[in-house]
């Protein structure tokens, strides 16, 4: 496992920015998720690093050496892609075995075997080796896929939104199991979700992209309690996080355009009048859709509120963020 | 009875059955035809009307593979009673065998060049074809359409400029000559056939084997050939098909050593005429050879392969 580095890339596509001068570390051992939506370069860095896209400009190190222009063999990465990209031909041990039998691990056969049987196991998928990678579930063909980058040991695991097309359940047996071999073997993940649950509970680091540029990296609860940016603080949380007029409020800070609230920065019981528009009960926690002036909010509260609809519940905010014209965070603004 | 909104009704396929059927019939026609004529003695070949049954006789093949000469009774009496079940066919009608006749030189000849650029065509196709899915070439539309264009006109419009570019580099009536033209003719459409193969296979299977420590050539030889295998059989079948036939370049380019089959085959002449028994003879054994290879890689035909591994 190896730290990698990467150091203002830059790479267009056609007459897209798809990544704008992005530097990156991601610290031996660490698990690294890139969260942003669709379209904001999560998957183009994963590919930077793997060596599959050559960047504009800008370097990758890995493990402290310079691998800009080496192919992706020479890198040594493990990458599991969004589409299961088994190899369809071959059976699902012939699939896990491709990786150790090529011209650079030349493994030997019991190692191959022991190795197969480790993975297989570990991801469940040992009734399933002597397969067609053809003739299995959604959920089987990504294990394997995961599987055919845990049988290496390579210098960092790239995993491209891996669980994204598991169902529900699939998916937080291994959320869990990913983050166990992570923590067990110490290896070193760079993860792209659009998750914001994988990013929260598997994280070390997570980094927020847009549009092509990292706009805040940091700890899963540094990126949540103290967003950069508008941008940063609406893609963790659920609900998410509540942007309204700065205005709405009193005493906003010098420059403030939006104050952001999230469940937990609405104070219930005192100031200002809102009505209750909708509650929604999902069993552990109950939202609260409000009308406050103009504006609709969501927030948290009882499990077994009586509030119900037209209902008037007052509310103030408590630590706030207060964002400027830009979306800027306004420095911790302090108000009441 | 349950409705099913897929699945046709017994009616349905019943017509279906007897549309096939009735195709069926029509296309195994002129097969029929031309086998059941090879086994009939010259006079039923040419009977009018038409007979349907027959005795059916060797005559046809016998006098395909043999060169005869009409002798006397003398002289057939000389050499005494004859040897073997073709010899006494071709005594019976009062000839005697001289030597063989050319059908299995030819018969050799195409089967040289067909197979031969046959694999060289499906050589060359895949890797230009895998270029051009592949890889940035530069001008690759324009490329693509002049190498369709060289389909574009009759063979007999290019016959005489390769005569005589052939007569010029010695190419004339030989093997290689004849296996580089039909290379040059099919490439376009091996091309053509393998780069739509090769655009459905999807990239990621390379990239991931790149990944897996593989170079672009390895990746291609154990990732996309293999997949590629039902797009290269078909592409073989309708190249082999092509050259196995083909006639008017054979026609005018070859007239002894790489004669091919076709060319051949209607220049059979018997005493007295056209030996249609021997024609028909001839085009059927021709037959064998191509419906052998479509039938060998028949299963590679069936698509499906791939299906389902990578969602879309």
């Amino acid at each position: 496992m190896a730290e990698v580095i990467l150091e203002n890339i830059t790479k267009i596509f056609a007459d897209t920015r798809a990544l704008d001068n992005v530097s990156l570390a991601v610290p031996d051992g660490s698990f690294v998720v890139l969260l942003g939506p669709t379209g904001a370069g999560k998957t183009t860095t994963l590919r930077v690093v793997a060596g599959l896209e050559r960047p504009d400009a800008g370097t990758v190190s890995i493990g402290g050496r310079l691998v800009t222009g080496f192919t992706p063999a020479q890198r040594n990465v493990a990458m599991v892609f969004q589409q299961y990209s088994l190899y369809p031909h071959l059976t699902v041990r012939q699939n896990l075995e491709f990786p150790l039998k090529s011209p650079i691990l030349k493994t030997p056969r019991p190692e191959i075997d022991r190795r197969v049987k480790a993975v297989a196991e570990m991801l469940r998928i040992a009734h399933k080796l002597d397969n067609r990678a053809t003739a299995l579930s959604g959920g089987e063909m990504q294990r394997v896929s995961i599987g055919r980058a845990l049988v290496r040991n390579p210098s960092i695991y790239l995993m491209d939104e891996p669980l994204s097309s598991l169902d529900a359940k699939l998916r937080a047996d291994l959320r869990i199991e990913l983050k166990r071999i992570q923590a067990h073997s110490g290896a070193t993940l760079l993860y792209v979700t659009h998750d914001q649950v994988e990013a929260m509970t598997m994280a070390t680091h997570v980094g927020v992209l847009d549009r092509g540029r990292i706009v805040q990296f940091g700890s899963p609860r540094e990126v949540y309690e103290n967003p950069a940016s508008v941008y940063a603080a609406s893609r963790l949380g659920q609900p998410r996080i509540n942007l309204l007029p700065a205005g709405l409020f009193p005493h906003p800070p010098a420059g403030a355009r939006t104050i952001g609230l999230r469940p937990e920065h609405i104070r219930q019981g005192d100031g200002q009048e809102s009505s209750v528009i909708r509650v929604e009960r999902l069993g552990d926690q109950t939202r609260l859709h409000l009308r406050f002036k103009d504006c609709e909010l969501v927030t948290v509260t009882d499990a077994h509120t009586p509030l119900r609809p037209g209902d008037i519940v007052k509310i103030s905010p408590a630590n706030p963020y207060y964002f400027d014209a830009d979306g800027m965070r306004i420095a911790h603004g302090e108000t009441t | 009875m349950s409705f099913s909104v897929t699945e046709p009704s017994g009616r349905q396929k019943l017509f279906a059955g007897f549309l096939v059927a009735f195709y069926a019939l029509v296309t195994i026609m002129p097969l029929a035809w031309i086998i059941a004529t090879g086994f009939k003695s010259p006079a039923d070949a040419i009977a009018y009307p038409p007979k349907v049954v027959f005795e059916p006789t060797l005559e046809g093949y016998v006098n395909l593979f043999t060169t005869r000469t009409r002798a006397s009774d003398e002289a057939l009496q000389e050499r005494g009673a004859p040897e073997t079940w073709y010899q006494r066919i071709v005594r019976d009608k009062g000839m005697m065998i001289v030597g063989p006749s050319r059908y299995g030189e030819r018969f050799m000849n195409s089967v040289i060049i067909g197979f031969g650029s046959t694999f060289l065509t499906v050589f060359l196709g895949t890797i230009a074809a895998y270029a051009f899915s592949r890889f940035k070439v530069p001008l690759k539309d324009d490329l693509l359409f002049f190498i369709l264009s060289t389909r574009m006109m009759p063979p007999i419009a290019v016959a005489i400029p390769i005569f005589l570019m052939y007569r010029q580099l010695g190419l004339n009536d030989t093997h290689l000559g004849m296996i580089l033209l039909y290379t040059a003719v099919n490439l376009s459409l091996s091309v053509w056939l393998l780069k739509g193969f090769i655009d459905e296979i999807p990239v990621e299977y390379e990239e991931a084997a790149l990944i897996d420590g593989y170079t672009r050539f390895q990746a291609f030889c154990k990732v996309v050939l293999p997949q590629a295998a039902t797009g290269i059989a078909s592409t073989a079948i309708f190249c082999l098909i092509f050259a196995w036939n083909e006639y008017a370049f054979a026609v005018l380019l070859t007239s002894g050593t790489a004669q091919t089959a076709p060319p051949f085959i209607p220049t059979i002449i018997g005493v007295g005429g056209q030996d249609w028994p021997a024609v028909a003879a001839g085009a059927t054994l021709f037959l064998v050879p191509v419906m052998v290879f479509t039938i060998l890689l028949r299963k590679h035909l069936l698509r499906g392969i791939t299906f389902g591994a990578v969602r879309k």
